[in-house]
Order: C-alpha cells, then sequence, then structure tokens
C-alpha cells in the first residue's frame, strides 16, 4: 500500500509507538518564541532538568510582542535571550534581527523536504510548504521537545486538496486557502495532514504555498503539506549547496518525500482555481468566506498587512504595486509590517516602503503584534481591520474588534477606497 | 491523578476557541496562577458570565471542535487553575486535546446524540459528574435525574493521565 507524505515523515522519524495509532517522533527541528516557550523553560528549570537535546536543532526567536512594551513581556524577553546563551543556541533571533517566526525560520533555510518541525505556535503548519511535517503544539509538547528531541502524534491520516487550473490575476494563495476552509470547514481537517496538490500549487511560489499551508489549521488540520520540486530546491539552494552536486541530484533525493502514486487519502477532494474571485471573510470564523464582490462596500477602520500568512516580499511587491502613486482614504487607518528584516531591507531597497510611506501607512518593525491583538495595532470596540493575517475570532485583534481576512492586494484596494473592495488587478 | 469530578459547566455552543478561553493580552504572564481571573473572559455566549458562572464547577459539557485556534496552553492551564480538570465535548481541536491530557487533564469525546441528551436532560439543573476510571464511565446526577454514560479515551492518553501528563511519562520513558 502507498504512502502519503506525511506517513514517509513518520516512518523514517519513528521513535515509538507506545499505544494503537498513537506515533512517537524524533524532532529535526523545536522552534520556539517568547510567548510559550518561558514557561517551559521554567518549568524544567523548577524541576531541575534545565537542559536542550540539541542546541544546533532548536531555533528561537522574539516576536510576538518586540520590542518589549511593558515589565512582562521584557521578562519573557529576558527568559528567552538568557536561557539560549546558557546553552548555546546559536539561531537566536533578538531584537534588530528578530522577525515573525513563521516567515524568519523558512528564510534562514531551517526546513527542509522530510523535516519534523514542532513549535509552541499554531501556525507552525506554515512549513509544511517545504514538504516538511510541521506541527503546532503546546508548551507542554514544546517542554519534552526541548528536553528530549521527541514528540508524540497520532496516526497521520491525511486530505489531498487538488488545486487545478490557473488563478485569474488579482486572485493569490491567500484566496485559495479561504476557499479551501470554506469547503473543508473549520473543523473539517481536525487531526488530519493537508497535501496541496495540483498545476495551481506547482505554479506557485514559496511565499504563496506559505501562505496556503499557513492556514491549514484554520481547517483543524495539523499540518498543511506542500511536496518539494525545484522550486523548493530553488529556494533552498543557498543553504544546500554543499550537500549535493547540483540542483538535479536536491530533486532527485527530496522527491522521495512526494507520495506514493498509489497513497491512501482520508479524503480527496478537487477545486479548480480559475474559477476563485478574491475571497473575504465575515463574522468571526474563518470558514465563513464570501467574495470581495459580496462584501464590497464594508467599511473599515484600519487595514492591516503583515504576518506569518502575508507579511512576506511577494505580499508586499503586490499591495505597493497597487498603493502607487495614490493615498490612503482618510477614514481608514493603514499598517504595513515587512514580517523579517531581509523583507524590510529588501522592501526598502525596491522602493516599496517609500510607496507605503507616501500612501500614508504606518511601517512598523517585524512583530505578530497585531494579529493577536496584543501590540502595534490592536483595535478598539466596535472597530473592523480589513487584515492580511489568518485569524478573525471574536476580538482577536483587540476585544469587540471584527477582523476580515483578505489578499493583501484586497486589503491595499480596500485601504484606498476605506472600505471593502475588490483590487484593480481582478477584472472581473 | 487529578480529580474528574464535579459540578458540571455547560456550554452551549461549537467552535468556542482558545481566545475565548484564555485572551491573548494574558499571555504575557509567566505564571500559570496568574491566568486564574481571567478564564473564559471573552466566551461570546449570551447569559454567561465568566464572573458568576465558573465558581464551584470542576467539569465542562460542551459541543463540538472546542478549544479550536491557538496552541496556547494556557487554555488548558486556565481550566486547571480554576479546578476544571475534565471538559467533555462531542469533538475537539487536535493541539487543546493534546495539551489537555498532556497536563494530566481529561478531554473526553461523546456521541453528539449523548451531547445532546446531557444539554437536555441536565443543563440549567445543578447537575453534578462522577469519574469511575475502571469502569470508564461517567455518573451525572441532579437529585432527581441519575445517568450512567460510558465513555472511552485512548490508552495511551489514558496513561498521560494516570503518569500525571507528559513531561513526567517521556522523561521516565525517553
Amino acid at each position: 500500500m502507498g504512502k502519503t507524505t506525511a506517513q514517509k515523515i513518520f516512518d523514517a522519524h519513528v521513535v515509538d509507538k507506545p499505544a494503537d495509532g498513537v506515533w512517537v517522533l524524533s524532532l529535526d527541528r523545536v522552534f520556539c518564541h517568547e510567548i510559550t516557550t518561558p514557561i517551559a523553560i521554567n518549568d524544567l528549570v523548577a524541576i531541575g532538568k534545565d537542559r536542550v537535546f540539541d542546541p544546533d536543532k532548536i531555533k528561537a526567536v522574539i516576536d510576538h510582542v518586540t520590542p518589549a512594551k511593558d515589565s512582562k513581556t521584557a521578562e519573557q524577553g529576558k527568559t528567552m535571550r538568557e536561557w539560549a546563551k546558557r546553552h548555546g543556541i546559536k539561531d537566536f533571533f533578538d531584537i534588530g534581527r528578530n522577525g515573525v517566526c513563521h516567515a524568519i525560520f523558512p528564510e534562514k533555510g531551517f526546513v527542509r523536504p522530510g523535516f519534523t518541525v514542532i513549535m509552541g505556535d499554531s501556525h507552525t503548519c506554515t512549513h509544511g510548504a517545504f514538504g516538511a511535517f510541521a506541527a503546532g503544539v503546546g508548551t507542554t509538547d514544546l517542554e519534552v521537545g526541548i528536553l528530549k528531541g521527541v514528540c508524540t502524534m497520532r496516526e497521520p491520516e491525511t486530505i489531498k486538496v487538488e488545486l487545478t487550473g490557473a488563478l485569474r490575476p488579482g486572485v493569490f494563495a491567500k484566496d485559495v486557502i479561504l476557499a479551501v476552509i470554506r469547503m473543508l470547514t473549520v473543523n473539517g481537517a481536525t487531526d488530519k495532514v493537508i497535501e496541496f496538490a495540483g498545476p495551481a500549487v506547482d505554479a506557485m511560489h514559496m511565499d504563496a504555498r506559505m501562505t496556503l499551508c499557513n492556514m491549514a489549521i484554520e481547517a483543524g488540520a495539523t499540518c498543511g503539506i506542500c511536496y518539494p520540486d525545484r522550486e523548493t530546491v530553488d529556494y533552498l539552494w543557498p543553504f544546500i549547496q554543499n550537500d549535493y552536486a547540483d540542483k538535479e541530484a536536491a530533486l532527485a533525493d527530496y522527491s522521495k518525500w512526494r507520495p506514493d502514486a498509489d497513497a491512501v487519502y482520508a479524503k480527496v477532494v478537487s477545486l479548480d482555481v480559475s474559477t476563485l474571485e478574491p475571497m473575504v471573510t465575515f463574522n468571526y470564523k474563518p470558514d465563513q468566506v464570501k467574495t470581495v464582490r459580496e462584501m464590497e462596500g464594508t467599511p473599515v477602520n484600519q487595514v492591516y498587512i503583515g504576518s506569518c500568512t502575508n507579511g512576506r516580499l511577494e505580499d508586499l511587491r503586490i499591495a505597493a504595486g497597487i498603493l502607487k502613486g495614490k493615498t490612503i482614504s482618510p477614514d481608514v487607518r493603514a499598517i504595513v509590517s515587512p514580517a523579517t528584516p531581509k523583507i524590510y531591507r529588501e522592501a526598502l531597497a525596491e522602493g516599496l516602503i517609500q510607496i507605503f510611506m507616501d500612501a500614508g501607512f504606518c511601517v512598523t518593525n517585524p512583530t505578530c503584534g497585531a494579529c493577536l491583538g496584543m501590540s502595534n495595532g490592536v483595535l478598539a470596540s466596535g472597530e473592523s481591520c480589513a487584515s492580511t493575517t489568518n485569524r478573525n475570532f471574536n476580538g482577536r485583534m483587540g476585544k469587540g474588534g471584527m477582523v476580515h481576512l483578505m489578499s493583501p492586494a484586497t486589503a491595499a484596494a480596500t485601504a484606498l477606497a476605506g472600505k471593502i473592495t475588490n483590487s484593480p488587478l481582478f477584472v472581473g | 491523578m487529578k480529580n474528574f469530578n464535579g459540578k458540571i459547566l455547560f456550554l452551549d455552543r461549537s467552535d468556542i476557541n482558545t481566545d475565548e478561553i484564555i485572551p491573548a493580552k494574558y499571555l504575557t504572564e509567566l505564571t500559570k496562577a496568574a491566568l486564574k481571573p481571567y478564564c473564559l473572559e471573552d466566551l461570546s455566549l449570551p447569559g454567561f458570565d465568566p464572573k458568576k458562572d465558573i465558581a464551584g464547577k470542576s467539569v465542562i459539557v460542551t459541543r463540538a471542535n472546542f478549544g479550536c485556534g491557538s496552541s496556547r496552553e494556557h487554555a488548558p492551564w486556565v481550566l486547571e487553575c480554576n479546578d476544571i480538570n475534565i471538559v467533555i465535548a462531542e469533538n475537539f481541536a487536535r493541539i487543546f486535546r493534546q495539551n489537555m491530557f498532556n497536563c494530566g487533564l481529561m478531554a473526553v469525546q461523546l456521541d453528539r446524540a449523548v451531547i445532546d441528551e446531557l444539554f437536555a436532560t441536565f443543563a440549567g439543573t445543578d447537575a453534578e459528574l462522577t469519574t469511575d476510571l475502571n469502569r470508564m464511565t461517567f455518573t451525572v446526577t441532579n437529585g432527581s435525574e441519575t445517568r450512567i454514560y460510558p465513555f472511552t479515551v485512548g490508552d495511551f492518553d489514558l496513561e498521560l493521565v494516570k503518569a500525571g501528563g507528559w513531561v513526567n511519562y517521556a522523561d521516565q520513558k525517553y
């Protein structure tokens, strides 16, 4: 019987099967940020086991509230900083070099096809874009990951989402994933992995694939996975060129993680993306999705472009292309947060930051803050935000606030209009 | 092992997310105990008052997809701080469910029909639940009505509960 990508990765990492359907896997990466890690660190200290399984496989960042906004967040940063230092965790990204975890870790080449990755963050599923198994976990799983380099997972069942056709101009990976979540519902993929396959995925750059996989959790999935291909190799080449004779050799090696032709799926669903229009969420669940056309004219108070979903260079280019030479509506305030210092620098070099500032955007440092209502763009009660983030729960960006999830193109057009509207890139 | 008995808090809604269970603004706390006053603070449920309705309750009975959203273990912790060690639902989000067992707490799935019956029979009454881990049954009573429901949890999940959580288990074994 053939195997899915997740099954192949599980087979290659199994340490134990303590019960029927339960696997204990060895971990290639344990990623850490300052919101969910300090309590794990403090607990390890308290139980006399302040150790790490492998300082080179642990990567850490301060990203959720940065720079620190108060004494408590300063304390979280301090806990991370001192821990990274005393254990020789050299890939620790502190203020000035820090970025949103699911943007900076891929950018550094830390994730490879076939890897197992955990992090105390639900959007860890992003890294499946590289053909890895990457899952968000809680602090206890993280703690054991740090100490022992293992994690338990249930036997992976996979839903295959076949994306056929080609995207129309002005329609992006964000629109696709919103349509997929609407189709699967918010718990339609719970305890399952989603493999994204088909020509529409093949045609996507890594930035877009990460957007796709990033929101797999919003359908309940453990991980979203794209198959490693030439695009994956091209992206990773600066980091792997000493490991392989040439790109062909890397591609041949990585291809072993692609699913077998006779792999068994829990479900296969298909979506012709050429039928899609730009999408946007309404209400408080990520499967509550309409077309932008249906939501046209809905006023917003704030526009936010950033996050692990859509704060990458490709996203900023698309948004800036729409904003160039224009200014935002006087009825909105707009914030852009490049997801990493590298993206920020490249956006500066390409003149994108100038365009955002000329349009009236506030440009913030890389941080997750606004997305979960912790800092850098919190909403007041009764306000709404057109946002390129991933979660529209009630109060997510601030108590009493409403979040409309959308692509950077739609967000940029919405900033100009002061109300939800399609971007000029989309011609109905 | 924790206590899995007590008065029931009925939360009649699906998709209760971790932002509702413990809002992100409290994730800057460095101890679990500091979370206690904020339990279910942002729960969107008509008639529910977190300041009054949680006290004295030790069991949550709710609908589908409880604990969806963020990976924050602060959600199980804030329940635990409030002496709620068991949640019974139609189903759970994966990370929340795993976090519960990792802490030695229980997240038990019952069929929708049984959840419906629990709500129909016991919601709005002073109902109390007793867990029997040998017989794998819940006994629910409100004085006038008593019913017994069988349940299952995975063997490994049960081992975590008995070991007091995943840290203890993994440390002994791996």
